[in-house]
């Protein structure tokens, strides 16, 4: 049998005192369309930077495609690819150098490159645009091509820390096609963060998670019939609560957070 | 170890980022005329310099090795800026090696610095140094040399430090008295005992050394030594910045 293409096992992060992620277990299979969900701050991309090998955990162990993070990166980053929440584009460059760079420390050789510089491109309709500085372009459009590069090297696992935050719904729709036809097609292993409920719910397997700990691991329409829950965000307003989580936080969400206190005095 | 498309990658992206940044190009081109302007013609012209040499020909082969040390430092610090925008993250989950990455860019900034360094040579007709095409060819790989060295401590010094804490603090505590202490301004032979010692300890003054002898022929060290602690100390650079590197993951 295969091993699992995500491993995590009994993990804990801390930073200085503060547990960033705790206790955390959980697999994703090969080939699965894993979400995982959970309020500012859960300690989503602490994991995920875990299992990039980007920081090493404080216990536990982790593993992707196989590879111990901790003592096999090389293999391990051979595997993966990322977009990341916050940006890592060269600003300075153009999106054409920002894609022909990337190719080159992922190995592709040039005609192989070129061809899916265009093609990646041309999905999120930059193509005309390609030999403009990034410094140059919208929110949006940076975003675009991040999603652009991740998806150049067709990683065996992808991992999308928020990739459709900041898209208009025309190129959210798109991407989304592509993440299932890539998984489709090719069999990549997709985990994917979002706060969008209504992404989530077309992911075959979700994990919710709080203060690093997991709270549920299911198929969001198990998740739902079990919690007895009109829709995903329910469930996952029942399991987290309904208090704030740092500043970033949706208008709707404060406004019923707000309804909620005045109610409380009342 | 050693990964030949991402040494590559490096490279093109710091060259494409230096044609760019005119604000760079125009610095490493004031530097040297402030420097030769306030003391080679202002201090100059009240005292008749070393060893017969007018003083502005003696602080030539000085200021030549201030600008390959300034453009080091700022070429190897932009590794902190890599990290401040998130483009280093990029290269850290890409399958290529650490030592790559701190090799590439010792190679990348040793290069920005180096062509900075040539720059310099423009002023060769104003400072009354006449060198022959054989000696000024030579010098050539020496400033390369030091660009190395230089760079490798820069990236030394940036892989130690967590946070953009301003290039002001590294100018003060690192590169200005490197250049004082290096023999650039004055000979060390001369100085007093305590300042002989530093500049004894500080690898530009062997660099500043051989390009002294290249241009005027005047040295202090034997040719060997200078060459030895150069190559030397670029070693002992960039290995300690691997190591600090891989350290931080
Ligand atoms: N470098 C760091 N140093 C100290 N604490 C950190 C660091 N990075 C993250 N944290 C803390 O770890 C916790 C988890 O952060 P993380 O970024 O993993 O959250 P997240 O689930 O990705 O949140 P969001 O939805 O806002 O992206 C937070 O409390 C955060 O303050
Ligand atoms: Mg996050």
């Amino acid at each position: 049998m295969n091993p699992p293409a995500i491993e995590v096992s009994h993990l804990v992060k801390r930073y200085n005192g503060l547990t960033a992620v705790d206790d955390l277990s959980f697999d994703v299979q090969p080939g699965e369309l894993f979400g995982f969900l959970g309020p500012n701050g859960a300690g989503k991309t602490t994991t995920i930077h875990i299992l990039c090998t980007l920081l090493a955990p404080s216990s536990g162990s982790a593993s992707v495609a196989g590879f111990d993070c901790l003592n096999q990166p090389r293999q391990v980053r051979q595997s993966l690819g990322i977009i990341f929440q916050d940006p890592s584009l060269d600003e300075r460059l153009t999106a054409w150098e920002n894609l022909e760079f990337h190719g080159m420390i992922y190995h592709m050789p040039k005609l192989l490159r070129r061809e899916r510089m265009e093609a990646v491109l041309d999905l999120v309709d930059l193509g005309e645009r390609r030999h403009s500085i990034v410094r140059t372009y919208s929110g949006g459009m940076k975003r675009r091509l991040e999603v652009a590069r991740g998806l150049m090297h067709q990683p065996r696992v992808l991992f999308l820390d928020e990739p459709t935050i900041g898209l208009d719904p025309q190129t959210r729709r798109r991407i989304w096609d592509l993440f299932k036809q890539l998984r489709a097609q090719l069999g990549m292993t997709l985990f994917l963060t979002t706060h969008s409920m209504e992404e989530a719910s077309q992911c075959g397997r979700v994990a919710i998670i709080d203060r690093g700990e997991l709270l549920a691991l299911d198929s969001p329409q198990a998740l739902v019939a079990a919690h007895r829950a009109e829709n995903l965000e329910k469930v996952f307003l029942t399991l987290t609560g309904h208090g704030l989580r740092d500043e970033e936080v949706s208008g709707p969400e404060r406004m019923r957070d707000q309804v909620r206190r005045l109610k409380r005095w009342r | 170890m050693i990964d030949y498309s991402a040494l590559l990658m490096i490279w093109r992206r710091d060259m494409i980022r230096l044609s760019r940044d005119r604000a760079q190009i125009a610095g490493s081109l004031a530097r040297p005329i402030l420097w030769l302007l306030v003391l080679g013609f202002g201090l100059g012209s009240a005292f008749p310099g070393f060893h017969g040499i007018p003083y502005i020909s003696y602080l030539f082969p000085g200021i030549i090795a201030m600008n390959l040390l300034f453009a080091s430092f700022l070429s190897a610090i932009s590794i902190i800026w890599d990290r401040e925008f998130g483009f280093l993250k990029e290269m850290l989950v890409a399958p290529i090696s650490r030592i790559s990455i701190a090799v590439g860019k010792a190679a990348s900034g040793a290069t920005v610095s180096f062509l900075q360094g040539c720059l310099v040579l423009a002023f060769i007709p104003l400072v009354g140094v006449s060198i022959g095409p054989w000696r000024l060819l030579a010098g050539l790989p020496v400033m390369l040399l030091i660009a190395f060295a230089m760079t490798s401590l820069g990236l030394l010094v940036a892989s130690r430090m967590s946070s953009f804490e301003g290039f002001g603090t590294i100018a003060n505590f690192v590169i200005m008295p490197m250049f004082f202490l290096s023999g650039a301004v004055f000979p060390l032979a001369t100085a007093p005992r305590a300042l002989q010692m530093v500049g004894l300890i500080n690898p530009l003054s062997y660099g500043v050394d051989l390009l002294r002898w290249l241009f005027l022929g005047v040295r202090q060290f034997p040719l060997m030594l200078d060459f030895s602690v150069l190559l030397l100390f670029t070693a002992a650079a960039v290995g300690g910045a691997v190591w600090a590197f891989c350290r931080r993951l």
